[in-house]
């Protein structure tokens, strides 16, 4: 069963935002990891990319299939988890502990469209 | 219905159709409307024998006139050597399918490591693909590799030195891809660095895509092209003539980001035009974005040293329309060709194969000169194919040396001939073409002639 | 099969040739090149004997699996049989010899050749033209897009840009139409796997370059309703595309060209039994009903009021040039002589034998395997894994026990309409008793997924490599000689 952690944002396109100041930490559920299985790649934006809400920013890819990542928020790239380039397992070994991207948001008011853990484990058991 | 190809006989059919439920062989088609079945016959001849149809191929290859080969432009006549044919028709190489079960497909996949890391060892480049259909289409993946690779640029510049062919390829790509081509001139028979330095500087420029030997068979120097690009964040990319790369300056020594180019050279016969096989080379920096097959090493689960087609979630049949290229196959027969080819020839036999060719084309431009029918076009350097200017219209000289079987001087530009000379030529063939040349009162003229071919 | 462990660089030796050069004397040598556009170091490429060689790539082959080997059940990939004769035509020197750029006088039965087949092609699928040179089915899609899009572009119709791919698609289908500029729109498959021509409909309006079907569909499937669809697409001024990698169960019996399909291309080595190659050289031939002629990629073949056959290079209707110079004309060379071979007689039989034999397997087997749709099919079929996957024996699991018995795999988890799927086409080149061999063992597996399911999962087990690691392959890559070692 997949694991969801209390107090972060999800979106339907299985993105996770953690909020820090005005800075939203982004990364990939649980349960997407688990649908993917071994990763082997994650392709990340570059620092000072410009996103919009909903935007592709990126992919996970594992042997035999690739899913595209979408920012549930709106804002400039500050920083990427480097660690991924060498170590995409990582994000198999814990979803959560690894983010991929940090966010400087412009409009902190986008998260209020994001679902809570309960609300995302609910659409997760319908699929 | 008996036929060498179908072995079923009128019981087998019986047998089959009962245990499907179906009367006839047409019951199989009872969901097809029955206004597209085709009941007519068709417009085809009657069916020959073996040895009919080998009389007929017999009958229409005497409508082809061979012809001794004194011309490049992309295609050229180096000899083959008797193993490549041998190795090729093995079945187990030739009826084989795409290597997508490794357990069973071990020796197409370790043919094809090999040819990544002969054609990455030629180039100077850090990876390369399982092969592409040809040289022009592999430049126009590389213009789509350039686009992809870089954000926010829009135009690709092509020098005006490539081949026509690449260029009207890459041309037809960019119209429906949506890419903006610019083009940068020659100047003195080479590309000209101010007018690309001119264009770079723009700042809006993926990629610049350059020969490193031209179409007038002038090697190009390319001191500077790197830094120039690279400063302005785009990628420079060279369409290289891999046989020559056993001896001229790399893709890689001139700081190259991607090469792409036409593998024939490396002991492909002429075949007008085809099955021939295109090679797309990078730096690892963009991998990722290399379409078509890749072949990589790994381990089986006994630890046994196997290989697999890998990263196979940049291709078509994962990503669709995010796919970095269409390409779902590779020429991979021709690759293996190419690989026996540089397994037999090694770096030395590389060389010497350059060296013979450099020799002789060189020797026959000189005695060209010699006959007064023609002028230097450029003073540069040349390995094994260049261009003259023709005193005589280009038309007739070509159908002079038709003549006497030989099939050179096709025209590159007005009033501009080629002429391409590999180690099947002696001294001995050389000097009966001038001779013949000398003495078979061309006139020369002033009017240009009409372009023919290219 | 046998491993066989080396690669060529494991053999190489410093002062070994493989070669046999002339010995000539030139005057001038690469010495006289400007240091500064020669290469300053020696290519790493091995340096063996000509027998090294020989025997090494004849080891290496002994690791592969090709239709001359065993039965190839691979779905959509059309693996029959690679007839001889059709090798020894392609390297008869006077073709194989020929200049790409020769004058059209000398090359007057390189020319005829081209002409001919393109004029077979468009007997045995009724479109107007071909064009021979797109070099595989991937190739021929994009050229037959662009001509699509040269069309509504010539008409001044600039806002066509979209064009509609089934779900059930391949998947060059997208990356193609991707790659001519054109954006995808999908249409759903009903529950009886066809195209849903309710969904379709709303769909259809002056964005519309056209679709892309293909038909047999790849669940095998007639798609019945297609004159409707035509007319629609039509109606709203799109073209139809036909996908010809499912062409075999088609040929003589039912033409392209009459269910309205306005371009078409056609992969020669599947329906025209030109050989794989493990991957390659192929061809993708393109034809197109009459309004499309003008707009086919140059270098074009054209025959005067006399016969005599000449290369047009220019053209400003034509889409463009799409391959440096005439496509695979080898390959040409071999599909022509199998349609020689077959003739008006023999041709008639290829579609109806290859589909005889898909319904066959797929009736005898539907009793151990799960069938998602049951209806009559073409040249192919899909299963949805097993009847009982109670042991949790997979896909995978199936298609790798298959090589331990000789049988290549069925293409599988493709389409990806289903979970499990395991994809099979037959050909017509088959015999009853290699079908039944492979029914046997199919029925074999699925006893095997019950009683010894550990045997299933772990396969295959006399291979000469058994399962590999993919993951590490591709985490970590290992592309060429120099990163091995």
């Amino acid at each position: 069963m997949a694991k969801t952690v209390e107090g972060l944002y999800y979106s339907e396109s299985h993105e996770w935002v953690k909020v820090e100041g005005n800075v939203a930490v982004i990364g990939i559920t649980d349960f997407a990891q688990h649908a993917m299985g071994d990763l082997s790649y994650v392709d990340m934006p570059e620092v000072d990319d410009e996103l919009e809400a909903g935007e592709e920013f990126g992919a996970v890819e594992s042997v035999k299939a690739a899913s595209d990542l979408f920012t549930p928020v709106t804002g400039k790239v500050v920083e990427i988890n480097e660690a991924l380039e060498d170590a995409p397992e990582l994000l198999n070994e814990d979803a959560f502990a690894n983010w991929i991207m940090k966010v400087e948001m412009s409009d902190p008011s986008e998260l209020e469209g994001l679902m809570d853990a309960a609300a995302y484990e609910a659409m997760c058991a319908n699929e | 219905m008996a036929f060498a190809y179908f072995p079923h006989t009128e019981d087998d059919i019986r047998q089959m159709l009962d245990r499907i439920g179906a009367g006839t062989l047409e019951d199989l088609y009872s969901d097809v409307p029955a206004d597209v079945i085709y009941r007519k016959e068709y417009d085809l001849p009657d069916a020959m024998s073996e040895h009919e149809v080998r009389q007929y191929f017999e009958e229409l290859a005497e409508q082809n006139t061979s012809l001794f080969c004194l011309c490049g432009l992309g295609a050229y006549d180096h000899y083959s050597p008797a193993v490549i044919p041998h190795i090729i028709s093995r079945s187990e190489y030739l009826t084989a399918y795409t290597p997508y079960q490794p357990e069973v497909s071990q020796g197409t996949l370790r043919y094809i490591f090999e040819y990544q890391s002969m054609i990455t060892g030629l180039t100077g480049m850090d990876c390369t693909n399982a092969s592409m259909y040809d040289g022009a289409t592999a430049a126009a993946e590389a213009m789509m590799m350039a686009m992809a690779s870089t954000k926010k640029k829009t135009r690709v510049l092509l020098s005006e030195g490539l081949l026509p062919q690449v260029v009207e390829v890459v041309k037809t790509y960019a119209k429906f891809n949506g890419v903006q081509l610019g083009f940068i001139p020659c100047q003195d028979g080479v590309t000209s660095y101010g007018a690309m330095l001119a264009e770079v500087a723009a700042g809006d420029v993926a990629g610049v895509l350059v020969p490193g030997i031209n179409k007038y068979g002038i090697i190009e120097d390319l001191t500077g092209y790197a830094d120039a690009v690279h400063a302005q964040k785009g990628l420079l990319m060279v369409y290289s003539d891999p046989s020559s790369l056993a001896v001229i300056k790399t893709p890689g020594e001139w700081g190259a980001d991607i090469v792409c180019g036409d593998s024939q050279s490396l002991g492909i016969p002429l075949s007008y035009g085809g099955p021939y096989v295109g090679f797309l080379a990078c730096t690892k920096d963009h991998l990722r974005k290399l379409p078509g097959r890749i072949v990589g090493a790994t381990r089986d689960v006994d630890g046994k040293r196997a290989y697999v087609l890998t990263l196979q979630a940049r291709e078509q049949h994962i990503r669709r329309e995010k796919a970095t290229s269409n390409i779902c196959s590779n020429q991979s027969l021709m690759a293996l060709y190419v690989a026996v080819y540089m397994s037999l020839m090694g770096p030395e036999g590389l060389r010497k194969v350059n060296e013979l060719s450099y020799g002789g084309a060189h020797y026959l431009h000189d005695r060209l000169l010699e006959t007064g029918l023609f002028e230097e076009a450029f003073d540069k350097p040349f390995l094994k194919e260049f261009t003259l200017r023709s005193k005589v219209p280009a038309a007739q000289l070509q159908d002079a040396l038709m003549l006497i079987g030989v099939f050179g001087a096709v025209e590159v530009e007005e009033g501009l001939v080629n002429f391409c000379v590999t180690e099947k030529v002696s001294k001995e063939n050389i000097d009966a073409v001038v001779e013949y040349l000398t003495n078979c009162s061309l006139v020369i003229s002033s009017e240009r002639s009409e372009s023919r071919n290219l | 099969m046998k491993y066989y462990d080396k690669l060529i660089f494991d053999l190489s030796k410093a002062g070994r040739q493989g070669y046999s050069l002339p010995t000539r004397s030139w005057d001038a040598t690469l010495e006289s090149l400007p240091a500064g556009l020669r290469r300053t170091e020696k290519p790493e490429l091995p340096e063996v004997s000509e027998l090294d060689v020989v025997r090494h790539y004849t080891n290496l082959s002994q690791m592969n699996f090709g239709v001359d080997s065993g039965f190839y059940p691979l779905g959509s990939c059309t693996m029959k049989y690679n007839p001889k004769i059709n090798e020894e035509i392609a390297a008869m020197p006077a073709f194989a010899g020929l200049h790409p750029l020769q004058p059209a006088a000398t090359v007057q039965g390189a020319l005829r050749v081209y002409r001919e087949l393109a004029k077979a092609l468009s007997a045995i699928t009724g479109m107007a033209e071909f064009t021979l040179d797109p070099f595989a089915g991937a190739h021929g899609e994009l050229t037959g897009l662009m001509i699509i899009r040269q069309y509504h572009i010539s008409r001044g119709d600039l806002k066509r840009t979209r064009i509609i791919v089934p779900d059930s698609a391949h998947g060059t289908n997208p990356a193609s139409a991707a790659v001519c500029g054109l954006e995808i729109v999908q249409v759903k498959s009903n529950a009886n796997g066809l195209v849903d021509v309710e969904d379709l409909k709303p769909l259809l309006d002056d964005t519309i370059a056209g679709i892309m079907m293909t038909n047999p569909n790849t669940l095998g499937l007639f798609e019945k309703d297609i004159k409707e669809i035509a007319a629609l697409v039509h109606q709203c001024g799109g073209l139809l595309y036909y996908d010809g990698a499912n062409m075999n169960p088609l040929i003589g019996m039912v033409r392209p060209g009459d269910m309205g399909f306005d371009v078409l291309h056609l992969n020669l080595h599947k329906s025209f039994s030109t050989p794989h190659g493990g991957g390659g050289p192929g061809a993708g031939p393109v034809g197109v009903a009459e309004h499309l002629v003008p707009y086919l990629p140059v270098p074009k073949v054209v025959e005067d009021e006399d016969g005599l056959l000449s290369v047009v290079d220019k053209d400003g209707n034509a889409c463009g040039r799409i391959s440096g110079f005439m496509g695979n004309f080898g390959v040409l060379l071999r599909a022509y002589t199998y349609i020689l071979m077959l003739g008006k007689q023999n041709v008639k039989n290829v579609g109806p034998l290859a589909v005889l034999g898909a319904n066959y397997i797929k009736e005898s087997l539907k009793g151990c395997f799960k069938l998602p749709i049951e209806s009559v099919c073409k040249h192919e079929f899909v299963f949805d894994g097993l009847l009982d996957q109670s042991t949790g024996v997979t896909t995978l699991d199936i298609a790798k026990r298959l090589l331990d018995y000789g049988f290549h795999a069925p293409t599988i988890y493709f389409p990806l309409l289903f979970h499990q799927a395991i994809m099979i086409e037959p050909t017509e080149t088959e015999s009853k008793e290699t079908l039944d061999g492979f029914i046997e063992i199919m029925e074999h597996i699925a006893a095997e997924a019950i009683s010894d399911p550990e045997s299933l999962k772990t396969a295959p087990h006399t291979t000469p490599v058994r399962r590999l690691d993919e993951t590490t392959a591709a985490r970590q890559p290992i592309l060429s000689y120099k990163d091995l070692v």
